[in-house]
């Protein structure tokens, strides 16, 4: 027994990812849960627009924070400024009393501001605005189609990836008559269609299910996803070209999926999180995409509200789609860099 | 059998900081079996992998047909496992552009000639080792190559399976294509046209098997209980003692000096080199 418990510790030591998985990863989640999981909104973006803005901005108690305020600001610019989500609850003082428009489409700071602006009885009129039953489903299906895109985007391409060197038949497919490009992007568009099925799926059973308004457009909405999924599949393939077996893809597709789920806004409000915190859900996809699909699916916003998320996929998708194209291109593409042209063969 | 001949000249290769191939050569003629020889770690499989353009050496040439016209069975046998062997030939074939009346008749005589034309719907992951490796040959020649590199195409494969294997590369070669293979089995290497030794990322020997026999440096003798175990090898109840000097044999046991064949040669190499070093 003895021996066997030594074996599994020699075998361990040199399994960094598996030591990674018990050691790092609990740590990781520590800090995550003790600074992310949080669900109390402290400090909610707001502007106050109409006559008295200024009056109404400055008694405005905690944990509303005004970010701008604007006189000449009717109602309807309120709404739009909801929608555009340059902030989270926008005080119309145009009214009597005064009318707050709170953006249901963040679930928790609506229900912080909801809350709060309950104790002030009838000295505001609340408007809660794209989710009026603060339904948690609304919320959480346009999020749930950005994980399912990340579950296949990363662990499901990789394996299949791995799967081919595994089985050695990626040397087979260096050596055969393929381009490089061919073979990426035919082991790459199954699982991006499958997965644009997924996320045409998911959406629909979300609506119907669920009653989850789809107020933007569709197209902007399968932009997104798509752009979205260019990221994902390309750090899948990313994770196959560091991986040898598909037992090691797993491994790291979870180390890559986990801050996602917890980080990007989706289970814990970003709001909420301790600003290092914050900035690691800044750096990843799935932040991106909850953004742009809550945008889309109940605010109704367009691409002009919704250029920054775009924007920073977009550069995303280039990075890493690319860095991940070059890698998997370089296990394939030895050939080509042969000092006697293979076309050129010289006769004995 | 005229046509161009395939190879590599001066090759080197590295993995990190060990040295996988040191200035290696092998030709390779149209309608030759070449077989490559060496123990574990020689570099057989990293050369036959820069004779098929999956490695790109640091020091040397390579002379080789377009990869379209090179067919490469690689040690893991390289076949599709999760697709049935019908599969397996309509995506091989696809990839070099072999299609219609020619496909069937290729895919009838390779698979024909191989045994497996009646698990054509069988998954390849589900076939035995031998049916798979004979498999992975009929995917490399599909095309009918006239380079066909193929690692160690009959290790872990029954005696029958072997012959049959062997006719078929006898048969591609006798087509005219190059064939260069890996083997581990010595009695296979004497049946090629020629055969290239390697030790340690080295040429030990090379040239054809008679040539190959007669560079065996130093004598072997047949002998019962051999005097210097080192030098000591079994063959069925019986035993070989290498010395580098062909007058002093073993000094126990009956100590007969004995005609040396391939597999003597190469071991004699080996422990000549040994021997130098020490």
């Amino acid at each position: 027994m003895r021996a066997m418990i030594l074996k599994e510790f020699r075998e361990l030591r040199r399994d960094r990812r598996t030591l990674a998985m018990l050691v790092v990863l609990p740590v990781v989640l520590l800090v995550i849960f003790g600074y992310a999981a949080n669900f109390t909104i402290d400090t909610i973006a707001t502007r106050v627009v109409g006559p008295q803005a200024d009056t109404v901005a400055a008694a405005l108690p905690e944990p509303f924070h005004v970010t701008g305020t604007d006189a000449a600001a009717t109602s309807q610019d309120a709404r739009d400024l909801v929608q555009d989500d340059v902030a989270d609850v926008v005080v119309d003082t145009s009214t009597t009393p005064p009318t707050a428009f709170v953006d249901g489409s963040s679930l928790f700071v609506a229900q912080t501001a909801d809350a709060a602006l309950g104790r002030a009885g009838d000295q505001v009129t609340v408007d809660i605005l794209y989710n009026p039953d603060l339904e948690t489903s609304w919320v959480m299906v346009p999020a749930l189609v950005g994980l399912i895109l990340t579950f296949i985007g990363t662990i499901i391409t990789s394996i299949g990836l791995v799967r081919e060197r595994q089985a050695g038949t990626l040397e087979q497919l260096a050596v055969m008559p393929f381009r490089p490009s061919d073979v990426i992007i035919g082991k790459i568009a199954p699982y991006f269609i499958l997965a644009s099925i997924d996320m045409l799926l998911v959406t629909l059973l979300g609506v119907w299910i669920f009653g989850v308004p789809f107020n933007g457009s569709p197209w902007l909405f399968a932009l997104g996803g798509a752009i979205f999924l260019f990221v994902v599949l390309g750090i899948g393939v990313l994770i196959s070209t560091v991986s040898q077996t598909q037992g090691q893809a797993i491994q790291t597709a979870i180390l890559v999926l986990m801050p996602q789920i917890l980080l990007s806004g989706f289970i814990f409000p970003l709001q909420a999180m301790a600003p290092a915190i914050r900035w690691i859900g800044y750096c990843l996809p799935l932040t991106y995409f909850v953004k742009i699909s809550q945008g889309v699916m109940l605010r109704g916003s367009d691409l002009a509200a919704l250029w920054l998320p775009f924007t920073v996929l977009t550069g995303m998708a280039l990075v890493v789609f690319t860095a991940a194209v070059l890698r998997f291109r370089r296990d394939l593409a030895p050939a080509t860099g042969r000092e006697t042209p293979v076309d050129a063969a010289v006769p004995a | 059998m005229t046509g161009p001949t395939w190879g590599v000249h001066g090759v080197t290769f590295r993995y990190g900081r060990a040295t996988a191939l040191d200035d290696v050569s092998l030709d390779a003629p149209s309608g030759a079996v070449v077989a490559l020889v060496g123990g574990d770690g020689a570099g057989k499989t990293t050369l036959l992998r820069t004779l098929a353009g999956a490695l790109r050496p640091e020091q040397g040439t390579v002379t080789a047909p377009p990869l379209t016209d090179i067919g490469f069975m690689p040690t893991t046998s390289g076949v599709w496992r999760e697709l049935t062997v019908d599969e397996n030939v309509s995506f091989v074939a696809a990839a070099y552009g072999v299609r219609g009346a020619e496909l069937r008749r290729r895919r009838e005589s390779l698979l024909g000639t191989a045994g497996l034309d009646e698990v054509g719907d069988r998954l390849a992951g589900h076939l035995s080792g031998g049916m798979r490796q004979k498999l992975a040959f009929c995917l490399a020649m599909l095309h009918r190559p006239t380079l066909l590199v193929l690692d160690e195409p009959s290790t872990g494969v029954d005696p029958v399976s072997r012959v049959d294997l062997w006719r078929m590369i006898s048969q591609a070669a006798a087509r005219g294509a190059a064939v260069v293979m890996a083997t581990t089995y010595l009695d296979e290497a004497e049946r090629a046209s020629s055969v290239l030794v390697l030790d340690e990322g080295r040429v030990l020997l090379s040239g054809a098997p008679a040539e190959v026999v007669a560079q065996a440096p130093g004598a072997v003798f047949r002998t019962a209980e051999p005097t210097v175990r080192s030098r000591a090898w079994r063959r069925g109840r019986e035993y070989r003692e290498w010395s580098p000097d062909p007058t002093t044999g073993p000094t126990t046991g009956d100590g007969t000096r004995v005609a040396v064949d391939l597999e003597d040669a190469v071991i004699s190499a080996s422990l000549a080199k040994e021997a130098a070093r020490a």
